[in-house]
C-alpha cells in the first residue's frame, strides 16, 4: 500500500514510522526547511521538501498512485484541500484529515471529508465519559446513515428509574441496546429493570435525542445532584 | 486588494460588510478620507474568516455576493465554498494566487481571480509588444 503523509510534525512523522515498520510504502512532504532537514536525515528519501497544499508538490510526491492521503499539517485548512485535492481530483478513495480545531469539523462535514480526526475533540469526548453530567454523551454518529449510539445515565427519580425497559414509553426508532451496571454491562431483554445510576446505551434514528433523553432526566432535580 | 473592492462597491451605492482579523485593517478602508467607514455607510467585523460566528455577525445569511480575498489561497478557497454550499451565496468569488489551483477550482464551479495569472499574461503581452 502506498501512503502519501502531509505535515512531517509529531503526528505526520511518528505515523509515518509506525507504517514503515508495517512494511507500508510511506512519503512524507513537510514544507518548513528545518523540519525537513531533521526528517530527512532519517527517513532519507522518504520525505519530500514542498508546500503540500500545490498541486505539483503532491503529483512529484506520486498522488496519482496513492492508495491513501493522510493531511495532518497544522492547518485545518491546508489539510481540508489537501484531502479534496486528492479524493475529487486524484480519485485517491481513502483520506484522512487532522483537524486542529474542533470549530473547525463543522467545515469538514460541510465539504464530506471524512474522516476528520481532532485530538481536542477526542479528548472532551473521553471528559464527558469520565463525568456524565454533560448529558447524553455521542459514542456514534453515522449522519449520512441517519443512526447514532449515545450513552445516558439514568437519573434519579427519572421516569425510566425502576422500569422495566418495555414500559419505557420510547419513541418508534429508538432501541436500548446495553445496560451498564457497576462497571459491567449487559443486553437487557424486555422485562429487564432499569434503575437509577445506571448508564443505557440506546441505538436512534436522528433527531429522537431530545424525547429519548427526557425519560432518563432526573425529576426537576439539577442534573449533579445525584452523584 | 479586498479594501479597494469594498470601497468602490459601496461607492456605487451597494450595501458592504467588511471582515478582517485585524481590527486596524479598517484604516485602510478609510484611506485618502477623513469620513470614517461607518459613516459612508460600510460594517467592519473583526474576526477570522473559518469562525462562523464572525461570518454571521458580518451578515453572510444575507449577502447576494461574497468576496473571498485574505492573504491566504487556502482560506480564501475553504471559506468561499463554505459561503457557496451552505450559504448559498449566489455569486462567490475567491482570490487563488496558485494559478494551478485557481484552474482546477474554476473547473470545480468556484468562479476564482488569480492575479498571478493575470500578470504573467500582461507581461507576456507586454514582452511581444515590445519585439514586434
Amino acid at each position: 500500500m502506498y501512503i502519501l503523509i502531509v505535515g512531517a510534525g509529531k503526528v505526520g512523522w511518528n505515523l509515518a514510522r509506525e507504517l514503515i515498520s508495517r512494511d507500508s510504502e510511506v512519503t512524507l512532504v513537510e514544507s518548513d526547511q528545518r523540519r525537513y532537514a531533521a526528517v530527512e536525515e532519517e527517513l532519507e528519501h522518504g520525505v519530500q521538501y514542498g508546500d503540500g497544499s500545490e498541486l505539483w508538490v503532491l503529483e512529484r510526491a506520486g498522488i496519482e498512485r496513492a492508495d491513501m492521503v493522510i493531511a495532518v499539517t497544522g492547518d485545518d485548512e491546508d489539510n481540508l484541500l489537501i484531502c479534496q485535492v486528492a479524493r475529487e481530483k486524484y480519485g485517491v478513495d481513502r483520506v484522512i484529515a487532522r483537524c486542529n480545531n474542533p470549530r473547525n469539523l463543522q467545515h469538514f462535514g460541510l465539504l464530506d471529508i471524512k474522516p476528520a480526526i481532532s485530538a481536542t475533540d477526542l479528548i472532551l469526548r473521553l471528559i464527558e465519559h469520565e463525568v456524565p453530567k454533560y448529558g447524553p454523551l455521542h459514542l456514534l454518529d453515522l449522519p449520512q446513515e441517519r443512526l447514532e449510539i449515545i450513552e445516558l445515565e439514568v437519573g434519579e427519580g427519572s421516569p425510566a428509574a425502576g422500569s422495566q425497559v418495555k414500559e419505557l414509553g420510547l419513541p418508534d426508532g429508538s432501541l436500548v441496546i446495553s445496560i451498564l451496571r457497576d462497571g459491567t454491562g449487559f443486553v437487557p431483554l424486555a422485562d429487564s429493570v432499569i434503575e437509577s445510576g445506571d448508564d443505557v446505551l440506546l441505538v436512534l434514528d436522528t433527531g429522537l435525542e431530545d424525547k429519548v433523553t427526557a425519560r432518563f432526566a432526573p425529576n426537576g432535580g439539577d442534573p449533579a445532584a445525584g452523584s | 486588494m479586498g479594501s479597494s473592492i469594498a470601497k468602490t462597491m459601496l461607492t456605487e451605492g451597494h450595501e458592504v460588510s467588511v471582515l478582517d482579523e485585524d481590527p486596524e485593517a479598517i484604516a485602510l478602508l478609510e484611506r485618502g478620507t477623513d469620513v470614517s467607514w461607518e459613516d459612508q455607510g460600510g460594517s467592519f467585523t473583526v474576526g477570522t474568516a473559518l469562525e462562523v460566528d464572525a461570518l454571521i455577525e458580518a451578515g453572510i445569511e444575507r449577502s447576494d455576493a461574497f468576496v473571498a480575498s485574505t492573504d491566504g489561497d487556502n482560506t480564501n478557497l475553504v471559506i468561499a465554498q463554505v459561503a457557496q454550499r451552505r450559504y448559498e451565496i449566489p455569486q462567490v468569488v475567491v482570490r487563488v494566487l496558485d494559478p494551478a489551483r485557481a484552474k482546477w477550482y474554476q473547473e470545480q464551479g468556484l468562479q476564482t481571480v488569480c492575479p498571478t495569472k493575470i500578470a504573467i499574461e500582461m507581461l507576456e503581452t507586454a514582452v511581444l509588444g515590445g519585439t514586434s
